[in-house]
């Protein structure tokens, strides 16, 4: 039984210590909104928080998180700037198909957490590691700059 | 437009070829791919045949399986509390349908959209009209349709608000979520008259008032947030990888690597040792070819996700590899160039090519290559499915729930009726989930635990190894070009394996819709066109991938104009336009192509002066011309699909050590009148990472008949700071009354000639190969 703290609630995991987060959150837990892209920590797709540090959920062992808070998307709502980068999205229409963007969201508000401010190459430094297939790539841009509060760019 | 000017005639032999050439053409997916279930190629062939000697032809949703339906108490039902439910029948994979369609009913109906709620049709094709969501269709077909509905949904609570008052209809007024009396300043909510207002008799088309489009409210506009936007970005959005039901079981499947080949023997025992796997079986192989059956293989089935997977590499799979065991991209195509060397069957003759060819005072030739792609949704296929008491449901990402359904109750042997298909959101489309090969594989899971729900989740390697590919093809052009450097003459022959392969045995010839989506159809001012196709034979399964044939034939073309117009010394803008020539409308069959997308030649003629505008349109808004410093460049390239003129400029800048940056791309979309412009904007946006992702990097090669690419590390696409920074889209206006284009595909394939037409002017070096990967590297 591995304990996790998973958005301020803790959960008893009966799944073998080398299961993947993702998994655990997705099939026993049920908090689908992580998703799962690539299991090898190519895609972003499955971003949470760990201790607040943007983290592949497909890769990190559940053995590894006793002691640390996890945040996934549906916890993001609960922090300030998580909920700013929320309204962005929303608000310049960022998704598409939508299902890259619960990782793009978790590693936008990291990024954002750390600097509220970041500048272009910032933003491309903190996203390389999410993929868009459809695309989405301007606006998540613009809704960064737009969640920091600077102009945004054209979408 | 009833009488088309067509500049050059083709001679009455080649029309008539061209027209019995039709007989597949016309045959839409879904319903060629049912004739083929039931009575094979007879059926299919003879169908459309059987239907054009009775009946005029069919176009548009008309001439879609199972057509339209228009019906207010079909799609929309309102509940005493004022709540509008509308139904969106069309699968939502990122182009905002679930948002536009149900938008032109609450626009017509004059519902306040924040009082709306969208209900997700299931599979169900008589109820609901065509749900193929696919070609590029949904707004084209159904905006017409859902207007009639929402316009019949506002006069019947018109009438009952009327008959209530006991005044004449035509003293009151639907506005805004309520029915307004003027004279006596009454007025009732759509709530209060929900149930009088659904035993009124449906107004029929003579009584029917369409809104005149200046009073639209939300069409047209641009202003309405996704319907699903805000379940998106707090992880509350469902789509086919996240059904989660009670009892429910998970499952991956060991597919044979190699396409066509199947299971000799598997030993399963390590695999039941892994804690939580808790079955493991074999789904059958069916015979080439393979529509859209499961390939077969071993199935874990297990407690959770993880546990299937680690059972899966447990397992110990003895594979008969079949007749496509040798596979190898690299050889086949050098098999490719050699048939496209060589004459292949005439597919468009317009004048005499080999006399103008040899009569030119220049020649030009070259030879185009595009890898297989695959799809690579960012949600890999995945499927739920439950059977109890005879009945399945079945929850998938799936782009055409009607042929899921009717594949599913095959497979089972259960009755349609037995099969409910509930359409979740899909992460991806592109052309991937129109092939519901993966429900199926559910359903059979389904069956094998005595109907315990199971979800079969594909993993990136297996969906990189085992998708529907796009195509491969070899492009091989060659142009007589006159005195002033004008082409005289044009042959493209183009080689590719068919789509075709996956319905139907011993397919060598593109399909004419293949041949229609920019092969034969180029509208060029150029007296002596000779378009052959010669054989190509597909040794893995080829399905469509967004805009489909458009992007090589489109790659092709655009490159090749570009070439003439190097070895003639002009612009390439400049000599593209006059390629392209006068604006006129051209009849499609003049062009050779008797398909039009499904769509009526009468009322979708190519027109030029459209393909024209949008070219000329990205010229002058990216400042075609201006001086660019050493290593950037400008590209331009035009090209029609899916009844839409989308035109792109893309700049480009290439360093010493030839790494490619795109500061900027301009792109103008004219697809008619538009119902959601932010969504057409995000579509071509969308669609021009996509066109980047295709140029640059994405490429699918097989050796020994195995894919050699297995997770994104090795099939690579376009990430953030790759992605080009500004995108900048023009919509040219459209007018309501006026027949609509496609959006979601013809976008992309204008991107990757555009991006190497720029890499030639910053470069001089002219790209036939994609991707472009280190082609540029010193």
């Amino acid at each position: 039984m591995t304990k996790l703290n998973i958005n301020g609630k803790p959960y008893d995991v009966d799944l073998p210590g080398d299961t993947p987060l993702l998994w655990a959150l997705r099939d026993q837990i049920g908090l689908t909104g992580t998703k799962f892209g690539c299991g090898m920590a190519l895609c972003g797709a499955c971003t949470v928080h760990i201790d607040g540090e943007p983290g592949r959920a497909c890769v990190t062992p559940i053995s590894s998180l006793a002691g640390k808070k996890i945040t996934t998307i549906e916890g993001l709502e609960a922090d300030k700037v998580g909920r700013a980068v929320q309204a962005a999205w929303i608000d310049v229409g960022v998704p598409q198909c939508g299902y890259c963007q619960a990782g793009q969201v978790m590693s936008a508000a990291a990024l954002l957490k750390k600097k509220p401010n970041p500048t272009d190459a910032d933003i491309d430094d903190a996203m390389v590691g999410n993929i868009c297939r459809c695309g989405t790539y301007a606006r998540i841009r613009a809704a960064i700059k737009q969640a920091a509060g600077q102009t945004g760019a054209s979408a | 437009m009833n009488a088309p000017f067509d500049l050059f005639a083709l001679d009455e032999d080649t029309r008539r070829a061209a027209n019995d050439a039709f007989v597949i053409a016309n045959v839409s997916r879904r319903r060629f791919i049912r004739s083929v279930s039931v009575g094979g190629l007879a059926l299919a062939v003879g169908l459309p045949k059987l239907a054009r000697a009775e009946d005029p032809p069919k176009y548009g949703a008309d001439g879609m399986p199972h057509g339209w339906v228009d019906n207010p108490l079909i799609f929309v039902s309102i509940g005493n509390d004022g709540i509008v439910s509308i139904v969106c029948h069309r699968s939502e994979m990122g182009q905002g349908i679930r948002t536009g369609m149900p938008m032109v009913v609450a626009d017509e109906m004059e519902a306040d959209w924040s009082r709306v709620r969208v209900v997700q049709a299931t599979g169900d094709e008589r109820r609901w009209g065509n749900q193929d969501t696919d070609g590029s269709r949904s707004t084209r077909h159904f905006f017409t349709p859902m207007r009639r509905c929402g316009a019949a949904a506002r006069q019947m609570l018109e009438a009952a608000a009327a008959a209530r008052w006991n005044v004449p209809v035509n003293e009151v007024q639907a506005k805004n979520h309520e029915v307004v009396h003027a004279k006596s300043g009454r007025r009732l909510g759509y709530g209060a008259l929900a149930n009088d207002a659904a035993s009124m008799p449906i107004p029929a088309a003579d009584v029917l008032r369409l809104k005149d489009p200046s009073q639209f409210r939300y069409i047209g506009t641009g202003k309405l947030k996704l319907v699903d936007a805000k379940d998106i970005v707090t992880g509350k959005a469902q789509y086919g990888m996240d059904t989660r039901l009670p009892g429910q079981l998970y499952a991956v499947v060991a597919r044979p690597p190699v396409y066509g080949g199947k299971v000799t023997r598997f030993d399963a025992a390590d695999a039941l040792k892994v804690p939580g796997v808790v079955k493991v079986v074999e789904i059958e192989a069916r015979p080439a070819p393979p529509n859209f059956n499961p390939l077969g293989g071993v199935a874990v089935i297990a407690n959770n996700t993880w546990a299937a997977m680690q059972g899966r590499n447990a397992l110990k799979i003895t594979w008969e590899d079949g007749p496509n065991a040798s596979y190898d991209s690299t050889a086949y195509r050098s098999s490719l160039e050699e048939s496209a060397r060589k004459p292949g069957k005439v597919v468009r003759n317009d004048g005499d090519y080999s006399a103008a060819a040899a009569g030119a005072a220049k020649k030009v030739e070259a030879e185009y290559y595009l890898p297989h792609l695959a799809h690579a949704t960012m949600e890999p296929p995945a499927a739920t499915a439950r059977i109890s008491d005879g009945h399945c449901d079945v929850w998938a990402c799936v782009q055409s729930p009607q042929a899921a359904r009717e594949l599913v109750a095959q497979r089972l042997g259960l009755s349609v009726s037995d099969v409910t298909v509930h359409v979740t959101l899909l992460g991806g489309g592109f052309g991937r989930k129109s092939k519901p090969d993966f429900a199926i594989e559910a359903a059979v899971l389904s069956k094998a635990v005595d109907g315990k729900p199971v979800k079969v989740v594909w993993t990136r390697d297996d969906d990189l190894h085992h998708d529907y590919f796009h195509t491969v093809s070899v492009e091989h052009l060659e142009a007589g070009l006159d005195a002033k450097g004008m082409p005289v003459a044009w042959l493209h022959r183009t080689a590719a394996p068919t789509i075709m392969s996956t319905f139907l045995p011993d397919q060598k010839q593109e399909a004419d819709w293949e041949l229609g989506m920019g092969v034969i159809n180029v509208p060029f001012a150029i007296p002596n066109i000779r378009i052959e196709n010669p054989d190509a034979v597909a040794h893995t399964r080829i399905g469509w991938f967004r805009s489909v044939s458009n992007i090589p034939h489109a790659f092709a073309v655009q490159s090749f104009v570009a070439e003439c117009a190097a070895a003639a010394g002009r612009d390439p803008k400049d000599y593209l336009l006059e390629v392209i020539g006068p604006p006129r409308a051209v009849a499609p069959k003049m062009l050779g192509d008797t398909w039009n997308h499904g769509e009526s030649p009468e009322r979708y003629p190519v027109d030029t002066g459209r393909l024209r505008r949008v070219a000329e349109t990205v010229a002058r808004e990216s400042g075609w011309g201006k001086t660019m410093p050493k290593g950037r460049g400008l590209g331009i390239a035009a090209h029609y699909s899916f009844v839409s003129y989308i035109a792109s400029v893309v700049e480009v800048e290439v360093d010493d050590k030839g790494n490619i940056v795109i500061p900027r791309v301009d792109i103008a979309i004219d697809c008619g009148a538009t119902v959601n412009p932010d969504r057409v904007r995000a579509q071509m946006q969308g669609a021009v990472v996509m066109g980047v992702a295709a140029a640059t990097l994405g490429e699918i090669s097989f050796k020994n008949g195995r894919v050699q690419q297995d997770n994104f590390h090795q099939y690579e696409v376009t990430r953030m700071p790759a992605a080009p920074r500004d995108i900048r889209v023009y919509i040219i206006p459209g007018d309501y009354s006026k027949p609509m284009g496609g959006v979601g595909e013809p976008g992309v394939p204008p991107i990757p000639p555009a991006l190497c037409n720029a890499i030639f002017a910053a470069t001089g070096k002219r790209i036939r190969r994609l991707p472009i990967g280190d082609q540029l590297k010193a």
